[in-house]
């Protein structure tokens, strides 16, 4: 194969041209424009619990459940609080008896009476669903009944679930259900319908020692955002890539 | 071709044509992509607005104030001002438009959610006033002792 010189000047300048011709159909956005196209970007909601400050009353399972017309006896709920108790001979035992919606007024823990002595450290760990930004929920749903919306909560589209189930195994934090009257997967969704219209998720306006905050990451003045990026703040399973979006302060190893 | 393979394949297009035209009126025009990921935000657009639009029971301390003056004045006085009237009251809803009665909860068991001890070292339920409950005034309201508003009062 031959190639003068001319040929080669000509196929090099020609090639490069093609090759940057089609950067020219992109255009250079304004920071508004770009913002426009990316709906709605000025809410990304997450959740911060204050693990110290949580007493173990239950009235914010109690408020969801009412809020969310959870079946109030059915052993479901979308959120619930745990109780651990560390003992001073190293053992760790946890329960949540009805998703701790009727609070803790025993020191008795699964049929186990505690001698109070023994106790090293004990707390309340308030859990929900945590609007993961990699939702391993969504991933599975063969149908696309559950989605993650621009604001970043993940929701369940009641219409559309066949109830096969698969979500409610592929989520590490087991935050979701079956709902058994309307037959469909139920979680969490901090109170859509709530924060959407400017409230408080129901569990956060019940929670009386400021133990649930509801946040706003995309405001930087939002000053629970200014809690979870400023302070020293942990998330659950943090090694399963799901990017949670509850923050918890004050969480102890022992907390699975 | 043979007809005998011609007409299984005929028989096959059909039934993939009779899908897709079952799917164009089965799948709601809204149903689809609506983000930048297929893998999270293929979805039925209208479900949003949906959710947006499930019913509030909750409404709040502020919105018990414009009739119940006096209790929310001397409850936001007391030790109790931050407990919501709700949580004892009941969920409002349309309170007083439709739901005249809320169902009022004054039951020992709701007080020792927080009341009962637990002595938990470095949890903040220890600093918490509390009884045992077999030990104070046993299968007694609490109500009928101390009132609920302002637990520094006792009731009349």
């Amino acid at each position: 194969m031959t190639c003068s010189r001319r040929d080669f000047l000509k196929d090099a300048i020609g090639g490069t041209v093609a090759s940057v011709l089609p950067l020219s159909a992109f255009t250079f956005l304004t920071t508004d424009e770009a913002r426009a196209a990316i709906a709605d970007a000025k809410v990304r909601w997450a959740f911060l619990v204050d693990t110290t400050k949580c007493v173990g009353c239950g009235l914010c399972v109690d408020a969801c459940k009412n809020e969310n017309e959870i079946p109030y006896d059915a052993p479901v709920t979308r959120t619930w609080v745990e109780r651990y108790v560390v003992t001073k001979d190293g053992r760790t035992l946890a329960d949540s008896p009805n998703g701790g919606r009727d609070g803790f007024t025993s020191g008795t823990i699964r049929e186990e009476e505690i001698d109070p002595d023994n106790v090293a450290k004990a707390f309340f760990v308030p859990k929900l669903c945590n609007q993961c930004d990699n939702p391993a929920c969504v991933q599975v749903c063969p149908v696309g009944a559950t989605y993650q919306t621009h604001d970043g909560v993940v929701l369940v589209d009641r219409e559309w679930c066949i109830g096969c189930g698969y979500c409610i195994m592929a989520c590490p934090y087991g935050v979701r259900f079956f709902h058994p009257e309307h037959r469909v997967a139920d979680k969490c969704n901090f109170c859509y319908h709530r924060i959407t219209k400017g409230l408080q998720p129901a569990c956060v306006q019940s929670c009386a020692f400021g133990a649930r905050r509801l946040a706003n990451l995309k405001d930087p003045d939002d000053p629970v955002t200014k809690i979870i990026t400023t302070e020293r703040v942990a998330v659950l399973k943090d090694e399963y890539g799901t990017k949670p979006h509850v923050f918890y302060l004050g969480l102890d190893a022992s907390v699975r | 071709m043979k007809r005998h393979v011609l007409h299984p394949l005929w028989v096959a297009i059909g039934l993939v044509g009779l899908i897709f035209l079952a799917r164009s009126f089965l799948v709601p025009d809204d149903f689809g992509v609506h983000g930048d990921s297929f893998t999270y935000n293929y979805y039925r657009l209208s479900n949003i607005q949906e959710w947006q639009d499930f019913p509030v029971k909750y409404r709040g301390k502020e919105s018990c104030t414009e009739c119940h003056k006096a209790n929310v004045r001397q409850n936001r006085r007391s030790p109790h001002k931050r407990i919501e009237c709700e949580s004892c009251h009941g969920p409002s809803v349309n309170h007083p438009d439709d739901v005249e009665y809320l169902p009022l909860n004054k039951g020992r068991a709701l007080c020792l959610r927080c009341h009962a001890s637990l002595e938990y070292p470095d949890a903040a339920r220890s600093d918490l006033p509390a009884i045992h409950d077999r030990r104070h005034k046993r299968k007694r309201e609490c109500v009928g002792c101390h009132n609920p508003h302002d637990p520094r009062e006792d009731v009349e």
